[in-house]
C-alpha cells in the first residue's frame, strides 16, 4: 500500500486558469455580437483570423523555448489575446494589419518576456498600439465602423473578400470616421447639434456603439458576477473618465459629452476586459483602484487634447509601467498590523 | 442576538462531515499494543519513570516532565510496558521518537482516582498544578499544555473565554460528536476553566452547520450566563484568530497572543479533559477522533485511547486497502499525508482521513501565476498571497517578510482557490523555514563573533597583567639589589659621609670603580678560578636570565596561538599579531644568547 504524499491543501477547488480565461472569452459575445450586427462581419472574420494566429504563434514559441506546447496552449491565454484584438481592430483592417498585432503581441509582448505571467505590459494592447502608431489615419478611419446604411452593407464573402485583399483605401465606400473621432475633428468649427447631424451618430449617441459598449458592459458584469474579476478596476477606470469629462469637458459644443466617452469607442471592452488581465494589473485593491482611475483619466486626456481619437491602449499601457510602484505602495493592511506595510523592505516599517 | 463580525475572504469547501455523524461516538476495541511518544505536543518531552517489563495500571504516570513546559503522559489502559524505542510518530516529516510501547493485558484496571469534591475551595495554583499533572493538554491546535494557557501574563486580564465549537474544516467531526453528546462535562469543563481565569465573558462558539450541537449546548447552558454564539459557516472561522474577530471584533496583534486583548480561546475537548481531571479524578488518557474517508465501510467518530495505532482504527471502520490512496491526519485543508498507517494516535489527532484517489485527486499540474488575486480575496490574513508566492521563488526572502510572510496561518485556503494549482502554502513553509535557518545562522555567528572578541580581549587583559607583574617583579629586585648594594658600600666606605650629596656622589664613584675592579677581575680570573669573584653574581644573572627565557618563550607561545585562531577565523589583526610573534621570538633568540653567554 504506496500512500499518496502531498502537501496540504488536499482539495482545490475545480475552477482552472483555462476555465477563467474561457469564461472571460464567452462572456465578449454579447458585445461581439452587437458589432455584428451594428458593423458587419469584419469583427467576427478578424476575431476567427486573430484567435487562429494567435494560437498558432504561441504554439511556435512555446516549441521554441522548448516549453510543453499542450500543457500552454491548453490555458486559453493566447486565444483570449487574439479575441480581444479581435475585437478591438477595426472591422475591415486587412488580414496582414491584424496579423502584425497578433504576433506583436504573441512573440513580442509575452512570449520573449517569458510567456504567461511573466508579461509586465498587455499583450493584446502592445499589439493593437504598434498598428495605431503605424497606421493613425486607417486605423481610425478606412477600415473602420462600415456604415451599415441600407444595402450598401457588405455581405459575409465581400466582408471577407476586403480583408483578405488587404489594400489599404478601397473601401471608402463603407467606411467612415468613428464617432470619436469625427466629433473630435469637427467640434472646433461646429456646435453640438452640427456635429450631431453625422450620420455616424445615428439616433443615439453614436450610432450602434452605444449597443457594443452595453453588450461588454452586460458581459463584464457577468464577469463580476461570476467574480471572475472584482469592481475596483472597472469601476475607478470609468469614474475616472466620467470626472475627467465632468471637469473639463461639461460643454459639448467644446468637447465630446459624458455618454460619447462612456458609450462611444472602445470604453467598456477596456474596462472590463482588457484592464482588466490581471497579469499586467495592479494586485491590491487599494492599487486596483489608483491603476483603474490612472487608465480613466489618460483615456479623457488622450482623447481630448492628444493626437488620437481613442486611447485605451495608451492608458492601460502606460499605466502598466506604474504597476510595480503601484504594488509597492498599496499593499492591505494584514490582520492584527496597525497599518500596511508600505514600500520596500527596510523603509516605513509598520 | 450577540453581535457578530466579519473575517476578510475565507471558503466553503465541500464538507463531506455527514458521513462520520451518522453514528454516536463509539469505543474501538483494544489494540494490541498502545505506542506513547514522549513528546505529544510543544514543550520538553517527557522522561520515562518505568522500566521495561513494569505492569502498569491504567491513569498510571508513566513519563514525567520536570521542566515547566510540558505534561505527563499516563497509562491509557493496565498492562505491561514491553520497550522504549524509537517509533514513527506523529509528524509531516515521517520522522521516529521515543516511545514507550505498552502491551494492555485487557482487565482495564484503574489506578487510584482522587476526584476533588470542591475545586472552589482550592488554590487556583493547585488547580493548575493539577490540570498539569493530569496531562491535559490542547486538543485543538498545537496542544500546548492547558496550565500555561490558562495562566495568562500577569499584566493580561482575560475578560472573554471562547470555547471553540466552530469545527470548519471539512471532515472533521470531533468537536460536532462531543459536544452533542458531552455537553455537560463541556460546560462544566469551562465553568472551571472561567473559575480559573474569572473572565466577563464566556462564549460558546459554533458553526450553523450543527444544529444538532448547538441544540445540546444551548440545552447544558441554560440558567447560565454562558453565551452559545452560532456563527455563519466559512473557512477558517474556527481560527483562532479569525474566530476572536467573528465574536469580538479585536484583532489578535501580529506577533502577540490572545492575551493581549484580553481574550482565549479553549477548545471543547480540552474542557472535558479539565473536567474529567478535577471532577473525576481521571488524566487524560483518550480523546474523540474522527476516522472517515471513502476508503472506509464505516466512518464514524470514536473515543481513542491515546496511542492507539491508526491502522487498528482504520480496520475497525472498515478500511479497503485496494481503494486507499491518502492517508491525512488532521482536515483536509491543514492536515499532513502519514507514510505508514502504523503512527498512533495522540494528544491533538483529532481526525484521521483514508481518502480515495477519485475522492481528493491528485493536484494537476503547477501552471504560471497570473496574478488573478483570487487568493488575496480568499486570504483571512488580508495578506497578498501572490507576491509572497513570487518574492518566495526568486528566493527575496526579505521581501516576503516585509509583506507579512510570518502572519501566514498556513489555511490553505490560497491553494484552495489558486486556477493555477500553485502549491502556495508549501511555497511559503519552505520560505520561513529558510528565513528561520538564516536567522539561526546569523545567530550563531553573532555568538561565535562575540566569543572571539570576549576571548581576545581576556587574552590581553590577562598579557596586560602579566607584563605588570613582571614590570614590578623587575623594580622590587632592582630596588632590592641598589638598597643592598648601597648598604654594603656605605660599609665598606666605614665612614659618614658628610652630606648626602657627597655620600652619594661618592658611593657612585666607588660603585663604579667596583664594576671596573669587578670586570677586571672577571676577565682575569676567568681562564683560572671561575669560583672567585663571579661566583657570588653569576647565579643571580643565570637565574634572572632563565626567568628572561621562560617568560619570554611563553609570550611567544601565546602569541603564535593568538594568531593561529586568529588566522582560523580570517580576523582583521592577523598581520599585528604577526609582527608580535616576530618580536617574541627575537626575544626569545636575545634571551637564549644572554643565557648561554652567561653560563660560559
Amino acid at each position: 500500500m504506496a500512500l499518496a504524499q502531498q502537501s496540504s491543501p488536499h482539495t482545490r477547488r475545480a475552477r482552472s486558469t483555462s476555465n477563467v480565461m474561457l469564461w472571460v472569452m464567452l462572456a465578449t459575445l454579447p458585445g461581439l455580437l452587437a458589432q455584428v450586427v451594428f458593423f458587419g462581419w469584419g469583427n467576427l472574420i478578424n476575431v476567427l483570423w486573430c484567435i487562429a494566429l494567435a494560437v498558432g504563434a504561441e504554439a511556435a514559441m512555446l516549441r521554441l523555448r522548448k516549453r510543453p506546447v499542450m500543457f500552454f496552449l491548453r490555458d486559453n491565454t493566447a486565444a483570449l489575446t487574439g479575441l480581444l484584438l479581435g475585437l478591438s481592430l477595426p472591422p475591415l483592417a486587412p488580414f496582414w494589419v491584424s496579423a502584425v498585432a497578433v504576433l506583436a503581441a504573441i512573440i513580442l509582448a509575452k512570449q520573449l518576456y517569458g510567456g504567461l505571467g511573466s508579461n509586465p505590459f498587455n499583450p493584446a494592447m502592445v499589439g493593437y498600439a504598434l498598428v495605431l502608431i503605424s497606421f493613425p489615419v486607417a486605423m481610425t478611419t478606412n477600415w473602420a465602423a462600415p456604415g451599415l446604411f441600407g444595402d450598401s452593407a457588405p455581405g459575409f464573402w465581400e466582408t471577407l473578400r476586403i480583408i483578405a485583399a488587404g489594400q489599404q483605401s478601397t473601401v471608402d465606400a463603407f467606411t467612415m470616421a468613428t464617432p470619436l473621432d469625427y466629433y473630435k475633428h469637427n467640434i472646433s468649427s461646429q456646435t453640438a447639434t452640427e456635429v450631431l447631424q453625422h450620420p455616424s451618430f445615428g439616433e443615439g449617441i453614436a450610432k450602434g456603439w452605444e449597443w457594443v459598449n452595453a453588450g461588454f458592459l452586460a458581459g463584464g458584469a457577468v464577469l463580476l458576477w461570476m467574480r471572475l474579476i472584482t469592481w475596483h478596476i472597472p469601476v475607478s477606470l470609468l469614474a475616472g473618465l466620467a470626472i475627467m469629462s465632468l471637469a473639463f469637458g461639461s460643454n459639448p459644443d467644446l468637447y465630446a459629452p459624458l455618454s460619447m466617452h462612456l458609450l462611444a469607442g472602445g470604453t467598456m471592452l477596456g474596462a472590463f476586459f482588457i484592464a482588466t488581465d490581471p497579469v499586467s494589473a495592479a494586485t491590491s485593491h487599494q492599487g486596483k483602484l489608483i491603476y483603474g482611475a490612472g487608465i480613466g483619466v489618460l483615456i479623457y486626456l488622450i482623447r481630448t487634447w492628444g493626437a488620437y481619437p481613442d486611447a485605451v491602449a495608451f492608458g492601460v499601457l502606460l499605466m502598466n509601467f506604474a504597476v510595480p510602484f503601484i504594488d509597492y505602495y498599496t499593499p492591505p493592511r494584514t490582520y492584527g498590523h496597525r497599518k500596511p506595510r508600505r514600500g520596500l523592505p527596510g523603509r516605513n516599517q509598520g | 442576538m450577540t453581535q457578530l463580525w466579519d473575517f476578510s475572504g475565507g471558503i466553503h469547501p465541500d464538507e463531506n462531515k455527514h458521513l462520520s455523524t451518522a453514528r454516536p461516538i463509539e469505543q474501538p476495541s483494544l489494540p494490541d499494543r498502545l505506542i506513547l511518544p514522549l513528546q505529544q505536543h510543544i514543550g520538553a518531552p517527557a522522561e520515562t519513570c518505568v522500566s521495561v517489563g513494569e505492569r502498569v495500571l491504567k491513569g498510571q504516570v508513566i513519563a514525567t516532565v520536570t521542566d515547566a513546559i510540558g505534561v505527563p503522559v499516563h497509562a491509557p489502559t493496565s498492562g505491561t510496558i514491553e520497550a522504549i524505542s524509537m517509533h514513527p510518530v506523529p509528524h509531516p516529516s515521517g520522522m521516529s521518537d521515543q516511545c514507550i510501547i505498552l502491551v494492555p493485558d485487557g482487565l482495564d484496571e484503574w489506578t487510584e482516582r482522587d476526584a476533588i469534591a470542591d475545586y472552589h475551595s482550592m488554590d487556583r495554583d493547585a488547580i493548575l498544578e493539577r490540570i498539569r499533572d493530569y496531562g491535559v493538554a490542547g486538543l485543538g491546535g498545537a496542544g500546548f499544555p492547558t496550565n500555561i494557557k490558562l495562566r495568562p501574563p500577569r499584566d493580561r486580564k482575560v475578560s472573554t473565554l471562547i470555547l471553540n465549537g466552530a469545527e470548519c474544516e471539512p471532515y472533521i467531526t470531533a468537536d460536532d460528536m462531543t459536544m452533542r453528546e458531552r455537553a455537560d462535562e463541556i460546560v462544566s469543563g469551562l465553568r472551571i476553566m472561567a473559575w480559573i481565569l474569572r473572565p466577563e465573558r464566556c462564549v460558546i462558539a459554533i458553526e450553523d452547520n450543527k444544529p444538532e450541537a448547538i441544540k445540546a449546548v444551548k440545552k447544558a447552558t441554560e440558567n447560565t450566563r454562558t453565551e452559545v454564539v452560532v456563527i455563519p459557516t466559512r473557512y477558517p472561522s474556527g481560527g483562532e484568530k479569525q474566530l476572536i474577530q467573528i465574536l469580538t471584533g479585536m484583532e489578535v496583534p501580529s506577533g502577540g497572543i490572545p492575551a493581549d486583548i484580553g481574550v482565549m480561546c479553549q477548545n471543547t475537548g480540552t474542557a472535558i479533559a479539565v473536567s474529567r481531571a478535577i471532577h473525576r479524578g481521571e488524566p487524560l488518557i483518550s480523546r474523540v477522533t474522527t476516522i472517515t474517508g471513502r476508503a472506509l465501510s464505516n466512518p464514524g467518530t470514536y473515543d481513542v485511547l491515546l496511542g492507539t495505532p491508526i491502522e487498528h482504527l482504520l480496520a475497525q471502520a472498515g478500511v479497503d486497502k485496494q481503494q486507499l490512496n491518502r492517508l491525512i491526519l488532521g482536515g483536509p485543508m491543514m492536515g499532513y499525508t502519514l507514510e505508514t498507517p502504523g503512527i498512533p494516535v495522540v494528544k491533538t489527532t483529532n481526525c484521521v482521513i483514508a481518502a480515495t484517489a477519485e475522492e481528493l485527486p491528485a493536484p494537476p499540474p503547477e501552471q504560471p501565476c497570473i496574478r488573478c488575486g483570487m487568493c488575496a480575496e480568499a486570504c483571512p490574513m488580508e495578506l497578498l498571497p501572490q507576491q509572497l508566492f513570487w518574492h518566495s521563488r526568486a528566493g527575496e526572502l526579505e521581501k516576503a517578510e516585509h509583506l507579512n510572510l510570518f502572519d501566514c496561518i498556513e489555511c490553505g485556503v490560497c491553494s484552495y482557490v489558486c486556477p493555477s494549482s500553485i502549491p502556495l502554502v508549501q511555497y511559503y513553509r519552505a520560505a520561513k523555514g529558510e528565513i528561520r535557518v538564516q536567522q539561526a545562522e546569523h545567530l550563531k555567528a553573532d555568538r561565535a563573533r562575540e566569543r572571539f572578541e570576549a576571548r581576545q580581549a581576556r587574552l590581553e587583559r590577562e598579557q596586560q597583567e602579566k607584563e605588570q607583574r613582571k614590570k614590578d617583579r623587575a623594580k622590587a629586585a632592582a630596588e632590592a639589589q641598589a638598597k643592598k648594594q648601597a648598604e654594603t658600600e656605605i660599609a665598606e666606605a666605614g665612614g659618614q659621609p658628610a652630606d648626602d650629596r657627597a655620600a652619594k656622589s661618592t658611593l657612585v664613584e666607588e660603585a663604579l670603580a667596583r664594576k671596573k675592579a669587578k670586570a677586571a677581575a672577571k676577565t682575569a680570573n676567568e681562564a683560572t678560578s671561575p669560583n672567585t669573584a663571579v661566583a657570588d653574581a653569576a647565579p643571580l644573572d643565570l637565574e634572572a636570565l632563565e626567568k628572561q627565557l621562560s617568560q619570554a618563550t611563553a609570550k611567544l607561545n601565546t602569541m603564535q596561538s593568538m594568531l593561529e585562531d586568529a588566522k582560523a577565523e580570517s580576523a582583521d589583526n592577523v598581520e599585528k599579531l604577526e609582527r608580535a610573534v616576530a618580536k617574541n621570538h627575537d626575544r626569545v633568540k636575545r634571551a637564549e644568547q644572554a643565557l648561554a653567554e652567561a653560563r660560559n
